[in-house]
This record gives structure tokens, sequence and C-alpha cells, in this order.
């Protein structure tokens, strides 16, 4: 006689289904409120543009003139003064990030590894203003004094190094967000080679890989989506940095080929400008500045999500 | 023993009783707008407690925009801006709005070169340096108005203003004034398209990138510039003599200023010989019909005191007073506020 595995069903207690009924209702109203309040942000921004979207129509995002007294506005510089920022910051982030989170996890004795986790966590507890305060009063001499003299000697022939040195620039805009987002990069990273099974370590030793052969083939490879989703929140958070960034930029609405030159955020330009902006066309020219961020901020996601589709890793090699 | 659920009721209800009592006893006036004079208004607020406890004036300085926006759409019982509103956003007022000067302030240049000097200036040379046109410190148009000093052969690095403000405004009306150029090219506004250099955010941004960076030119307010002990520039007047910005030197500016009766005006480069040419006031806005008649009344009698007492307050914290003149102008016009 085979037992076959059955389910029975058995009929709940009476009075014992309100709760699991109120939990549901609770969690999907949560969901539907966060689908909610993204659909009214974006809503209230284009409600808010609509005068702007009216006079320039689509010229606003390729023109680069800011002239508040003529009410002449376009979105050019302050969009490659976002992208550029949040590029330099995750280009010096994420190999950080990524490489403490190796070391944290990989390499460390234990007893360093809690006093550096602790080290990080109060990196991202600073809030923005006092990484902008000391980037003008720290961060900002030492880069115009050492670090820049010496990219322009050495890298000089480069576009991206050349022009006068101010001190506040995009390059520093970069280096401030680097440092703001570097905790998330690299808190999330931690846990995604955490959840790297062992198994896969093992077998790459079984194979006669070195240390560094293992990380690479049995660890970053099966962990590549992963990180990839731990530098994508970092970009969210870099793309919408306001303070530190305009304590930092210089805040001048240019597009230039050299990184010491100033530029402008979209954040930046809404931060300083909108409360006197005392012209209803004025104002809506911020809001709309405001919708090009919150619209920058969906594409970029977007494209990251469909760069996250054709990766491979966070799951053994597909053999198909 | 009452049971735990009514005592915790009690309590709530003695507490509010309170709470309803303590609010009732105390008007509330709801103020918005400039942040220059902030300082020198929350003092007088201090002070006009103690004068008048039934009272209490709670002002936000959002900004001048915000506040003219607010005092429009009456959801404060009074504005206040740095710059006087425009007759566009004037025709927008469902009644009557006026505007009360109340204290002034001046924009100084503030500098970074070495050695200890004091710099003069004159307004097109400014206009010239903040175009773009003149860049180098030992130029031609400064070296010659400054004969006893050693200027180096280095850039100048123009700092401005990145955020909206009155302490703009005021700059870009004087160099609209003294230059043809600069008004053609840039105009004036709290918030403008500067041909050249950096934005500081604030005063604080500004004064901060003009200490750091070696050859730089800013402008701030004359009391963030005392205050902070940063040197400051000499400015030629109309009158042709080199005025160092002092409180003084601003009141005499609005003295000679030429001001009309409905208070809006501007009073960059006055006639006054010893004028400093870079000034300007903020405004209270109120409506000349408060709808009130308790608030009217209080505001009126707080408008008074400010103008008699409030005003002998202003230089003790680096704002000039009103000269007595247009106390006596401003007086009457409060006079005829209707509540």
């Amino acid at each position: 006689m085979s037992t076959a595995p059955t389910t029975t069903y058995v009929m709940p207690a009476p009075g014992s289904r309100g709760p699991d009924i109120a939990f549901k209702w609770v969690a999907v109203f949560a969901a539907a409120m966060i689908v909610v309040l993204i659909v009214m942000v974006g809503w209230e921004l284009y409600y808010g543009s609509r005068l702007a979207i009216a006079k320039y129509g689509a010229g606003f995002l390729w023109s680069s003139e800011w002239d508040p007294v003529l009410e002449k506005f376009g979105a050019l510089p302050f969009i490659f003064g976002t992208l550029v920022s949040s590029l330099i910051s995750l280009l010096i982030a994420v190999p950080l990030g990524v490489a403490t989170a190796l070391f944290l996890t990989e390499l460390a004795p234990l007893k360093v590894r809690q006093p550096i986790i602790i080290a990080i966590e109060m990196l991202a507890a600073v809030p923005s203003v006092i990484f902008g305060l000391w980037g003008m009063f720290v961060l900002i001499p030492w880069l115009r004094d050492s670090l820049f003299v010496w990219l322009k000697k050495s890298l000089g022939f480069l576009p991206l190094f050349q022009g006068p040195i101010y001190g506040v620039s995009m390059l520093a805009a970069g280096i401030i967000i680097a440092i703001m987002i570097l905790p998330i990069v690299t808190s999330i990273s931690r846990e995604i080679l955490r959840s790297v099974p062992n198994l896969q370590r093992e077998a790459a030793y079984a194979l006669g890989a070195t240390r560094w052969e293992v990380l690479k083939i049995a660890v970053l490879s099966y962990a590549r989506r992963g990180l990839f989703g731990a530098a994508v929140l970092g970009l969210g958070r870099a793309l919408g940095e306001t303070m530190a960034v305009t304590m930092v930029i210089g805040n001048r609405p240019q597009i230039s080929a050299s990184l010491f030159a100033p530029g402008y955020t979209l954040a930046s330009v809404v931060a300083n400008e909108f409360t006197e902006a005392t012209t209803d066309l004025y104002q809506s020219a911020l809001f709309e500045i405001g919708l090009v961020l919150f619209a920058v901020a969906i594409l970029v996601n977007a494209a990251a999500q469909l760069m996250l589709k054709s990766m491979t890793g966070s799951g053994p090699i597909k053999v198909n | 023993m009452l049971p735990i659920k009514s005592k915790w009721f009690a309590l709530l209800g003695a507490l509010s009783a309170l709470g309803a009592t303590a609010a009732s006893a105390q008007m509330l006036i709801n103020g918005a707008g400039a942040t220059f004079p902030f300082p020198i208004y929350s003092k007088w607020f201090n002070e006009y407690a103690k004068v008048d406890p039934s009272v209490r004036f709670n002002y936000q300085s959002i900004g001048s925009g915000g506040g003219q926006k607010q005092i429009l759409s009456e959801t404060v019982d009074f504005g206040a801006s740095d710059g006087p509103m425009s007759d566009d956003n004037l025709a927008k007022a469902p009644r009557t709005l006026w505007h009360f000067p109340t204290v002034a302030g001046a924009d100084v240049i503030t500098y970074n070169i070495p050695g200890d000097l004091k710099l003069r200036i004159d307004g097109p040379t400014i206009a010239g340096i903040f175009l773009g046109k003149i860049v180098k410190w030992n130029d031609p148009a400064i070296a010659s108005q400054n004969p006893d000093v050693k200027l180096p052969d280095a850039d100048i690095v123009v700092v401005h203003r990145s955020d909206g403000s009155g302490t703009t405004y005021i700059f870009t009306d004087y160099l609209s004034h003294v230059s043809p150029d600069w008004k053609d090219k840039v105009g004036k506004g709290t918030s403008v398209s500067w041909p050249t250099g950096i934005g500081g955010k604030g005063n604080e941004g500004v004064s901060g990138q003009v200490k750091q960076v070696p050859g730089t030119i800013g402008y701030i307010e004359l009391a963030y510039a005392k205050q902070n002990k940063l040197p400051y520039a000499d400015v030629k007047n109309s009158s042709g003599n080199y005025i160092t910005p002092t409180i003084d030197s601003v009141t005499e500016a609005l003295a000679t200023a030429d001001i009309p009766d409905d208070f809006r005006f501007s009073m960059v480069n006055p006639p006054g010989a010893q004028a400093y040419p870079i000034s300007g006031t903020t405004w209270l806005l109120v409506y000349a019909e408060q709808k009130d008649h308790a608030k009217g009344e209080k505001l009126v009698q707080f408008l008074k005191w400010a103008y008699s007492d409030g005003e002998k307050l202003a230089p003790g914290l680096d704002y000039a007073p009103l000269p007595d003149a247009l106390i006596k102008r401003a007086l009457e016009k409060v006079q005829s506020i209707k509540y």
C-alpha cells in the first residue's frame, strides 16, 4: 500500500480568519499606497510645470540658457551636470565599495570586521549638509592645492583635466557624492556576497583556483546581478543628492569638457532658486526641472532593470 | 479608583482645556518672507512681546518670493520682501496692498588679495569685472583707482550668489544703473544669468569661497561682512566720492533717494554726497484694509511701535534705520490702515 502524499485541508477555527484577512488588506494597502504616492508625485510635478511645458515645449530639454530675468529656461546643463556627477561618483564608489565588501566578507579577520562595519554605517548617518560643509572647508582646499594640481600635471593632455582650477568643480561634486553613496553600496554588496553559497567557493578551490580566482569565478560572477543592483541603488541616491553637491559644484549652468570646471545639477538649481521664484513662469520652469529629474531617475532605473535581465549571476550558470 | 481608561481621558481633557485657555489668551499674527531682515524682525517681535504680551508674532523667513505669494493668497497676515513687488504681482492682490519700508542694508564688495589693503572701486569697474571683461587684478581700470596699492598680476575669480536673493537684487539693480552694458546683457533680478563666475549658496557660500580661493571678488551683505570681519571695498558714488559702507552712509542713501508715495523704490546710486551707492531697503507687505478687526488693530499698533522704538534697535544688529522724514511718511500711511 503506497502512502501517497495527501494535503488535508483543516477547517480554520471560527474567528481565527480575521487577523489573516486584516493582514492581507493592510499589506495590499501599503503596497498600493507606494504606487499611488509615486503617481501623485509625478502628477503634481506635471501639473506644476504645465505653464513651462506650454511655453518651451520639448526645446526645454536641449536649451542651454537659464535666464530668470528674460524668462528663458533650458534644462540641458543641469541634466548634463546630474548625469556626469553621478557617473563620476559611481566610477569611484562602486569599485571601492565592492572591494571593501569583498575584504569584509572574504579576507578580513573576524576581529577587524565589526569596527569597519560600524565605521561605514556611521558614514551613512552623517547628514548631507555636514558633508557639504566638510567638502567646502576641508576637501576643496585640499583638492585645489594637491589632487587637482597633480591631475593637471600628469593627465593634462586629456581635455578632461584642462582649464583653470577653482576647487569647486564637477569632479569635487563627484567625489563628495561617491563618499555619500559608499555606505549603501558597501552594505548591500556585503549582503550579496554573503549570500553566495559556500559550495561555490569550495568547488572553485577544488578545481585548483587561487584565492583571487576563487573570488573572480565563484563569488563575483555569481553575485554580479546583485552587485549591479547595489550600484543602481547607489546611483538612485546620487541622482538626488542636493545640499552637499550645491556647496561644492560651483553652481554655474554650463557644459564643459573639463572636470575642473564648475557645473550645476537638477536638484541644486531647484534647491537654490525655488524660494525666490517670484513669477509663475519661473516657478513652473523649476517644477519642470523637478519633473525632468523624476523622469531621469525613472529612466535610469528602467535602463538598469533591462540590463539586469540580460545579466547572468545570482544563480548557477544556466546550461541550455 | 477610576479604571485606567477614564483616568487617561480625564488627563487628556484637563490638558486640552489648559491648552485652549493658554491659546485663547494670546493672539497669533503670522508673517512670512524675506531672509535679509530676519534677525531684526525676530528682535522686534521679542521686544514687542514685552510691550504687549497679548499678541504673539510668528515670522517664517522663507524668502521674498514665498512672502509675496503667501500675502497674495492671504495665508499670512503680513508679508515681507527684499525687493518691491512687480506691477504684475501687485495686480494679483485681491485688495490694495501697501509696501512699508522697515530697515535698510548694503551690499559690500569683498575680495581676497594678498596684503591687508583697502580697495577703491567704482560702478563701471565692478560691472566690467562681473561681466568678465576685466579679468586681471592689475588691470589699469582697477590700478588707476588704487595708486598706492600693489595689485597682483592674478586672474580675478568672480563669486556670485547661486540662490535667489534680495542681496542679488540690490547688486544687479545697482549694476544696471551704472552700466548700460550690464543692463542690456544681464538686467536685474533676485536671480540672473551671470556672464561669469561661480555661485555660492547664501552669504555663507559666497564668503566661504572668497575666503578660501585667492584672487576672488564677491558681494555680500554689510551686516554679514562686519560680523565675520571680512575686508570690503570703498565704492565711488554718483557724487564722485569713495564711500566706505557703514550704517550712516546707508541711512544717508535713503535720505537722498527719491521715494514715491507707494514706497516702492530703488535706492541704488542715489545723489547724496556721503551716500553709499549699493544699498537697499526691505519692506513689509500689509493690506490697506484688514479683514480681522482685532488682528488689524494689533498689527497697526506693532507697526507704530516698530517705526518709533523698533528703529532704534536696528544699528545694534548692523541694519541702517530709516531717516526721520521717511519714518514720518510711513507712520502717516500706517494711520490710514483700516481695520
